[in-house]
Parts: C-alpha cells; sequence; structure tokens
C-alpha cells in the first residue's frame, strides 16, 4: 500500500514538471524568436542604422537597402482594410445584434465565421485570378475618376494588382474578427438600458448611436486592434495580390510590397548573402514588433474592458 | 440631441436597418461566391489522375498531386502529434497548478503574445535556426513551425475547458484518493472531450491551411517525399509554385489543388462547429 502511494506521488510530480516544461517552452518560442530575429539582424542595423526605416533604396544588387516601401505598403493596405471592414463589420454586428431574429441571426454569424477558416493563400490565388481584374475593370476607374483631385488615387492600373486590391482582400479576412468582437461588445450592453431607450420610442438606429457604440466603443477599438495585428502580419493573400514591386509610389492603385510579402519573396534569395539576410531579418524584427505592440495594446485594453479575446 | 422630426428619424433608421441587411447578405455572398469560383476552377482539375500521379515536369500534361497530398498529412500529422501534447499539458498547467501564480501569468502573457506571431515571422525562425545549419530543405522543420502555430490554440483551448468544469468534480475526486495527475486525465480531461477536440480540429484545419511556414522549411518538390527529413511536397506549397506557371495545365492544377485544400479546411471547420453544438 505504502509502494503504491509513493509510485502515485512520484508519477504526480512527474506528471506537474512535464506541465511546467510544456509552459516553459511558450515562453522558451517567444524569446527565442526575439532574439533570434534581434541577433541576425544586427549586420543590417550596423550597416544602415535608424536611416532604414525611411530609405526607399532597394537594390540587391548594389547592397543598398531600405524598408520604407514595405513599411509604406504594410500600413496602408492594412489602413485600407481597416477603413472597410470596421463600418462593413458595425452594420452586420447591428444585424445579428439587434434587428435579425436569432433563427436567421444565428446561421448568418455562422456564415461571416466560416470566412476566418478560408486559408490564406485561397484568399491570395482568388484575389489575383478573379478579383484583380474585376476591380481593374469595374472598381478601381470609378473610384480614380470619382477622387481625381487627391494624388494618391491616380497612377496607371496594371491588371488590378496592388495595395489597394491588397487591403480590400484583407478587409474580407478580417471581416470575421471584427465582426464577432463586436457582436460580443453589443451583448454585453446591459438589456435594461437597451429596453427603457426603446420604451421611450427611440428607433434601432438612435440605440446604437447613443447607447450600443459610446458603451462598447473600449471593446470596438480594443478588437480593432486585433485585427490590425492580424491584417499587418498577413502573408499569403498579399504577395499573391500586392504585384512586389520595390519601387517607392504613394498611389495606392499601384503595385507595391509589404513586409511579409518582401519576406516571401526575398528570402530564398537572399539567404546567401549576410547583408541582404540581415535586412531581411530586421525586416522580420520590425514586423515581429509592431505585432507585439498591437497584441499587448489589445490585450489590455480589452482586459479593462472585460472582453474575451 | 438634435431635434429631428419622426419622419426623418424613422428614415435613417429605415436606411441604417437596410444597409445592416445588404452587408450581411454581402458577407454571406463573398463566402459563397469564394467558394463558387474556387469550386469551378478547381472541379476540372481533379480526377482520377489527380489523387493517383505524382507531379510531372512543368508542361508534361497527366500530372497529379498524390505525393503533395501524401507530404500534406504527413507534415500535418507530425505537427499535430508535437503541438497537441505540448498544447494540452501547457494548458493544464495554466488551469491546474499556476492558475493564479506569477510564472503563470507570464506564460498567459507569452501566450498571448505567440498566438499574434505571424506565421511568416516563425517560417523565418525555423529557417535561421534549423534549415541553415541542415543545409537542405525539410518536412520535419515544417512540421515543427507548423506545431509553433499550433500549440497557443490547443494551450487556450485546453486552460479555458479545463476552467469550465466544476471545481467539486476536482475535490471529489481527490477525496477519493485519486491522485492529481489521473485525476486530470481520467476526469477533467473526460468531462471537457468535446471542447479539446474541438480545439483540436480547429487547430488542425488552421495549419493544414499554411503556406508562409512551409517556404522555407518543407519547401517543396515534385517527387513522392520518401524521407520527411528532405525537401517535403505538399498542397499549399503546389498552389504557391503552380498558380504563377505559364502552363495552363499547372495552373489548373494548383486550382485543383486549392480546392482540396479549402474543401478539406471547411470540412474540419463545420465538423467541429457541430461537435460543439451537439457535443456534451
Amino acid at each position: 500500500m505504502n509502494r503504491r502511494l509513493e509510485k502515485h506521488r512520484i508519477f504526480d510530480n512527474v506528471f506537474k514538471y512535464i506541465t511546467i516544461f510544456c509552459a516553459l517552452l511558450i515562453l522558451v518560442i517567444v524569446l527565442a524568436i526575439s532574439i533570434e530575429l534581434f541577433l541576425n539582424s544586427l549586420p543590417a542595423i550596423k550597416e544602415f542604422g535608424f536611416s532604414f526605416l525611411w530609405s526607399t533604396d532597394w537594390n540587391p544588387v548594389k547592397e543598398k537597402f531600405g524598408a520604407a516601401s514595405s513599411i509604406y505598403g504594410t500600413l496602408v493596405a492594412t489602413f485600407i482594410a481597416i477603413i472597410i471592414a470596421v463600418p462593413f463589420s458595425l452594420v452586420i454586428a447591428l444585424f445579428l445584434t439587434e434587428i435579425a431574429h436569432p433563427s436567421i441571426a444565428t446561421p448568418v454569424g455562422y456564415a461571416i465565421e466560416l470566412l476566418a477558416a478560408i486559408p490564406s493563400i485561397i484568399y491570395g490565388m482568388w484575389g489575383v485570378f478573379i478579383l484583380a481584374p474585376f476591380m481593374a475593370e469595374h472598381i478601381i476607374p470609378p473610384l480614380q475618376s470619382l477622387f481625381f483631385f487627391l494624388p494618391i488615387f491616380q497612377g496607371k492600373v496594371i491588371g488590378g494588382q496592388g495595395i489597394f486590391t491588397a487591403g480590400v482582400v484583407l478587409a474580407v479576412m478580417i471581416l470575421p474578427y471584427l465582426t464577432s468582437i463586436m457582436r460580443d461588445v453589443f451583448n454585453m450592453v446591459s438589456p435594461q438600458l437597451k429596453e427603457s431607450a426603446y420604451g421611450v420610442g427611440t428607433t434601432t438606429w438612435e440605440v446604437t448611436r447613443d447607447i450600443l457604440i459610446p458603451q462598447g466603443i473600449s471593446g470596438i477599438i480594443g478588437g480593432v486592434f486585433l485585427s490590425l495585428g492580424r491584417a499587418i502580419g498577413e502573408t499569403m493573400a498579399v504577395t499573391f495580390i500586392i504585384g512586389n514591386s520595390h519601387r517607392f509610389s504613394f498611389e495606392i492603385f499601384r503595385e507595391g510590397n509589404t513586409i511579409s510579402s518582401t519576406l516571401a519573396n526575398e528570402f530564398a534569395e537572399g539567404a546567401d548573402n549576410p547583408l541582404f539576410f540581415g535586412v531581411l531579418m530586421e525586416l522580420g524584427l520590425i514586423l515581429f514588433a509592431i505585432t507585439v505592440i498591437m497584441q499587448l495594446l489589445s490585450h489590455f485594453w480589452l482586459k479593462r474592458y472585460g472582453v474575451k479575446t | 440631441m438634435k431635434k429631428r422630426s419622426p419622419l426623418t428619424r424613422l428614415v435613417i433608421d429605415k436606411i441604417i436597418k437596410s444597409l445592416s441587411i445588404i452587408a450581411a447578405i454581402a458577407g454571406i455572398l463573398i463566402l459563397l461566391i469564394i467558394i463558387k469560383d474556387i469550386f469551378f476552377k478547381g472541379i476540372n482539375a481533379i480526377g482520377f489522375d489527380f489523387f493517383t500521379n505524382n507531379m510531372r515536369p512543368p508542361g508534361v500534361a497527366g500530372g497529379g498531386v498524390k505525393n503533395a497530398i501524401y507530404g500534406t498529412l504527413m507534415i500535418t500529422l507530425v505537427s499535430t502529434l508535437i503541438g497537441v501534447p505540448v498544447g494540452m499539458m501547457a494548458g493544464v498547467y495554466l488551469s491546474e497548478y499556476g492558475r493564479n501564480t506569477r510564472f503563470g501569468k507570464i506564460i498567459r502573457f507569452s501566450l498571448n503574445i505567440m498566438m499574434g506571431i505571424p506565421s511568416i515571422i516563425i517560417g523565418i525562425f525555423f529557417f535561421s535556426i534549423m534549415i541553415i545549419p541542415l543545409g537542405h530543405g525539410s518536412g520535419y522543420v515544417g512540421a515543427f513551425a507548423l506545431s509553433v502555430i499550433m500549440i497557443p490554440i490547443i494551450t487556450k483551448t485546453t486552460e479555458e475547458m479545463l476552467k469550465l468544469t466544476p471545481d467539486s468534480l476536482r475535490e471529489s475526486a481527490l477525496a477519493l484518493g485519486i491522485p492529481k495527475w489521473k485525476m486530470i486525465i481520467s476526469i477533467l480531461f473526460r468531462s471537457s472531450k468535446s471542447g479539446l477536440l474541438t480545439g483540436i480540429l480547429l487547430a488542425v484545419a488552421r495549419v493544414s491551411g499554411e503556406t508562409a511556414p512551409l517556404i522555407f522549411t518543407a519547401r517543396y518538390s515534385q517527387y513522392w517525399p520518401d524521407d520527411l527529413n528532405r525537401e517535403t511536397a505538399n498542397l499549399t506549397m503546389t498552389i504557391y509554385n503552380y498558380a504563377g506557371q505559364p502552363f495552363d495545365s499547372m495552373v489548373e492544377t494548383a486550382w485543383g489543388a486549392a480546392l482540396l485544400v479549402m474543401g478539406a479546411v471547411l470540412l474540419l471547420t463545420i465538423i467541429s462547429r457541430f461537435i460543439v453544438s451537439h457535443g456534451n
């Protein structure tokens, strides 16, 4: 009997240490990734210093590198995605919580969530073969003539690939995340508050504008941070669609590149040259830092507000 | 608040309501259009040859993707064999041992960061630490990279599922003299079976559609993957490589592979959804 107890105690300890080891592994992986990225980008950091961040050079042959076009492409594509997806998901969340009967809202909610399950490379292939030609023919020309006074909307459009189309696909990809967070936020607003507002005769839109959005604004902002983090690091879809040009241009309908698309495209070539490799690792480090910051901001913001992520 | 006539208020309300109905319909339409497009482009490629032949050199007709299907299955299997136990054990730690400890907080914090790391970063990390020393591509390294994507998903669902089980269950088991490890495995795991299974299925669905971590690790091959420690054929890299080729037959194969991957991932997701709503 005692020997069996002893055996159980040893087993219990072994089991506990296995779980501690696995938990520790998570911390170790995150630290190892940051250290590895930093150490490998040292050659590039020494060579270019901070000017790397705003230099528009990109010439692997002459070993001149700058991150400006990648950072610009990443930020603009993400910005376009957010601009499109936030109002879109807001009205869908409104439909799911305030307008539709649960028997309709539930399947519609599932369908929107399924958009998150489609792999990134499928969005990429669909985007480049089907959406880009459609954009070039039906969406971009009217936008260009509508905003003829804005220089960033001008420029010759070739085939529809470019920063704008990449942003549109990113918008579809983050739509399910934003929608589900906004739906949760709207559902958290106390029913008494809503019902008393409806009771005095306000309309659904007035309840949304004056109660749901002000009450849920922190949750909505946290959700936007979270989706920003996802959109910024998105690789395959963007690599297919953005055109992968390193010539810096402010024009959003032009071909461009993002940090992640540059990594996907140039890594095979750059791995043999220590400086080029350093440049790519530094780009990775910048991307990693941005996503970590986004993650932290959304985490603390949502935690303060009590929304589950 | 601005004063508006009741009519304006009603009209604005109607406009917003219609917009929100249109947006919901548009959301569903986008999903259906993508599925429809991939289906009709991909279905032509899928036939007997598609499943029974290996890839052929560029321009040679009649190639299939048998090797890539096998490669994807093997890479996903290896990553699951690593990711599921590690993720579950870490989740057990967070829920059962380190729920309110300082170390638990640090791990939970790293877990959130790990979840947000872009998959391409995980790819270049594994390239840097394993592929450079190895000197050649490796399906195993690809599987390691995928398991890093899997671990936080599984850890998070395990922790959440175990936290849902009532403490009375733990206490009555321990009071009967069952050792803690046995209580966790045979009582907690069993009572949250469907939740854990859902987490695993979703994680498998997620990694089986991943491409970015494989570009520099498992890379790509047109041969049968005899040795998983070399460049390993897989479906997503086949799509990535074939989609940009000048030969129509290769682009068609890419569409076929895209349909296969999308179908499998959506099916896994729907099954997991079904388990959630019908499991106990």
